[in-house]
């Protein structure tokens, strides 16, 4: 048996004895002392180790704001690098506390799965990656070719789909991980990668030449990304979901990792008086200390720096806001207010 | 209180010794006691997966996951490179399991084949008197026995993969053979009118072929003589077929592969990565092969070789009539664990992307239906089903060799 059927299966088992974890993952996560958070196996931009063995990107900013809002101490977190077909039993059976590794939020996945979306923290739609040489200039000109597929996500349905709806072929390879879909692509064994388009941004990186590739205008789908949690816990649900709109509002407010303390001591608005808990119930109704919301503006920053640092101008992918830009900006990034 | 606990225990024994002598009680008879104890593990175990199955069940329904085998009719929506039974994007998750099936099933029997018989070969040259072929056998053994199966596995994928030409600077033999980075392409065989019966003369051959070789046994039992089948035989099999198959115009025609806008189209395709996995699974198996038919023909007695060469066989036939079939004996037994371990090895193709039942039905399926239980559960009665049907098969063979030798 190979490693990710002895994972399930030990899920499985974990699945069997998880009455106690259903309940109470705050309290749980509070006496253990860490964050088990759930993210992908190495995508640059969104969650991979740098040099020195530090998790980076802005899912793992992601579980950040959520351990500097329960302990103060954004470091307190341990990864859990899942793939795709393994991420869901993590997340069912307790091994891990929250999910955020680029999941599309599907009803199927919201419902059947036993799962819940905090958020989107990522609006993005599935591309198509093809070497330069074939002079390809839409997705419509890909009939009969061959694509490399990172397996167990939804970029597989999505093709299938497109395919049967322009009456066109294709073949598909799926691999175990993106890695080795970027690896079969380099090789030639597809003539197209397929993913999400800012994985595939991320994954050309990855290739020994990457401008000889081009990423097509083309998007076939809607992949509104997100953090995931077990149904049934509200509380914890609700810590996982202001996490992330607290880094949304600092955007709005201009509040960031710089001038957050300069906020807290001189500024009169009240909305940002309320963000950096001065005023209204503060960490109260979370379960949360007062300073949870500054901790995380303060440790991890506002969701604009956070892109910015991992996937935008500041980093090697340069990927423009696009989609998400905040709401007053046009984009979709909305999160609604802190009173 | 621990004493005191043992003096009650060693007096209850002397008890039960003591009335023992009288009327053995029925559950400290022998064999009931052996039933007993049995009935009692059988029930111990029953209980203990119910309890188990129940648990899961329960808090599957606290988590809000659906649970049952319905999916397996739902719209599968994906599709599979390589398919033996028709299939698309609109076939439901169980036909996806059934492809995976196949396709597993059917790694399983080329690589079983292969590495016997690579290995068979590797373990006699192993032994040969030639000094370098005895010792390429065992560079060959030590390197492939002791590398690990994955590491092998993506070696003959990517690093051949990679050796490769694009479809369009194909390697070609004629208009037949076509060899790139996306496979190796061969002509289909399609059948025509007058095939079914091609195929009944030539399966009445081969059975003639087999009456001849019975025949030429018993007559050299009476009589001692050894008839030669092998030139009879031949033209048993070549000649009705070859009328036949001018009798009715070459019932057969090949369809060629062709390249089509990006890739080839028409004729056989057989995928690099079910050639890379059958590599990686036939030579590090055969590696280990190699060894025991080194063991089983090292463990037949040398005096065996001696008394067959006084009796004049040629070294060929004392392979095949004397030492082979004392050496299966101490093989069988090991081979099965092989064959076993190789089935249960196939599901590295997950790795590279060769679409088998790990790879279909308990990757993408799994993680888009999310029925983890029943699917882990199909899969894993599929595995224990192919291995106990090897192991009960290897078996019936075992017994077979042991009652010839008596």
């Amino acid at each position: 048996m190979n490693k990710c059927a002895i994972s399930s299966m030990v899920a499985l088992l974990l699945m069997m004895s998880a009455i106690p974890i259903i309940a109470g993952t705050l309290d749980e996560v509070k006496k253990r002392g860490t964050l088990a958070c759930g993210v992908s196996t190495g995508l640059p931009g969104f969650s991979a180790t740098d040099e020195k063995g530090h998790w980076k990107g802005l899912d793992v900013d992601g579980c950040r704001a959520i351990a500097a809002a329960i302990f103060g101490d954004a470091s307190k977190v341990k990864y859990a690098p899942l793939n795709a077909k393994e991420r869901f039993t993590a997340l069912q059976s307790g091994e891990i506390d929250v999910l955020v590794r680029g999941t599309t939020w599907t009803k199927h996945r919201d419902t059947a799965l036993g799962l819940n979306f905090a958020g989107v923290n990522y609006y993005d739609g599935q591309g198509f990656m093809v070497s330069k040489k074939l002079g390809i200039k839409s997705a419509k000109e890909l009939d009969g070719a061959i694509f490399c597929i990172h397996a167990g996500t939804t970029s597989e349905l999505n093709l299938a789909d497109y395919f049967a709806k322009n009456s066109m072929k294709y073949q598909a390879i799926v691999f175990d991980t993106h890695d080795q879909a970027a690896k079969g692509f380099e090789a030639g064994r597809c003539d197209c990668l397929t993913a999400d388009q800012s994985q595939l941004y991320a994954l050309r990186t990855h290739l020994s030449k990457p401008y000889d590739s081009v990423i097509l205008k083309d998007i076939i789908s809607k992949e509104p990304l997100g953090p995931v949690v077990r149904q049934g816990d509200d509380a914890w649900f609700n810590v996982v979901r202001w996490s992330f709109f607290a880094m949304l509002n600092a955007d709005e407010l201009g509040v960031t990792s710089a001038n957050v303390d300069a906020m807290r001591k001189r500024s009169v608005n009240p909305a940002i008086r309320r963000l950096v808990g001065l005023d209204g119930d503060k960490g109260q109704s979370l379960g949360l200390p007062d300073d949870w919301s500054y901790q995380i503006i303060k440790q991890v920053g506002n969701y604009a720096e956070s892109f910015r640092r991992n996937v935008g101008r500041g980093s090697s992918l340069k990927i423009e806001r696009g989609l998400n830009a905040l709401w007053k900006d046009g984009g979709l990034q909305y999160a609604p207010p802190m009173r | 209180m621990e004493r005191r606990g043992a003096s009650v225990c060693s007096a209850y024994a002397l008890t039960v010794m003591s009335r023992s002598e009288a009327i053995t009680k029925w559950w400290n008879q022998g064999r009931n006691r052996v039933l007993l104890f049995q009935v009692l593990l059988i029930l111990g175990t029953v209980l203990f997966f119910f309890l188990i199955g129940a648990n899961a069940l329960s808090n599957l329904e606290k988590q809000g996951i659906t649970s049952g085998f319905s999916f397996l009719s739902q719209k599968a929506g994906f599709g599979i490179i390589q398919t033996l039974i028709s299939y698309d994007e609109s076939s439901t998750y169980g036909r996806t399991f059934l492809v995976g099936l196949l396709n597993t099933i059917l790694i399983s029997v080329l690589g079983i084949i292969c590495a016997t018989v690579l290995g068979f070969l590797v373990g006699i040259a192993r032994l040969s008197t030639n000094w370098l072929i005895a010792k390429l056998a065992a560079i060959y053994i030590e390197i492939f026995r002791n590398l690990p199966l994955l590491l092998q596995v993506f070696f003959w994928y990517f690093a051949v993969l990679r050796s490769l030409p694009l479809p369009r600077n194909s390697l070609q033999m004629g208009d037949w053979f076509f060899l790139n980075i996306r496979g190796i392409y061969i002509p289909r065989p399609v059948p025509e009118q007058g095939f079914v019966l091609l195929g009944i003369i030539f399966l009445l051959s081969i059975a003639g072929v087999c009456a001849l070789k019975i025949w030429a046994r018993k007559h050299q039992e009476k009589t001692g003589i050894e008839l030669p089948t092998l030139r009879t035989s031949l033209a048993i099999v070549i000649i009705p077929s070859t009328i036949t198959w001018f009798a009715t115009g070459g019932p057969l025609h090949w369809e060629l592969s062709s390249l089509q806008g990006f890739n080839f189209k028409g004729g056989l395709t057989v995928i690099p990565e079910l050639a890379a996995l059958l590599l990686a699974l036939t030579v590090y198996t055969s590696s280990l092969i190699a060894e025991i038919v080194r063991s089983g023909i090292l463990s037949v007695n040398h005096a065996q070789t001696e008394a067959a060469r006084a009796l004049g066989l040629p070294q060929r036939k004392i392979l095949r009539l004397v030492i082979i079939p004392q050496a299966l004996r101490v093989m069988i037994p090991q081979m099965t664990s092989q064959y076993l371990n190789l089935v249960k090895n196939s599901s590295l193709a997950t790795a590279i992307g060769y679409p088998d039942l790990v790879s279909v039905f308990a990757g993408t399926s799994l993680n888009q239906t999310g029925q983890a239980i029943e699917i882990i559960a199909m899969t894993m009665a599929v595995y224990l089903t192919i291995n106990l049907t090897i192991s009960w098969l290897m078996n019936r063979y075992n017994a077979r060799t042991l009652l010839q030798e008596q």
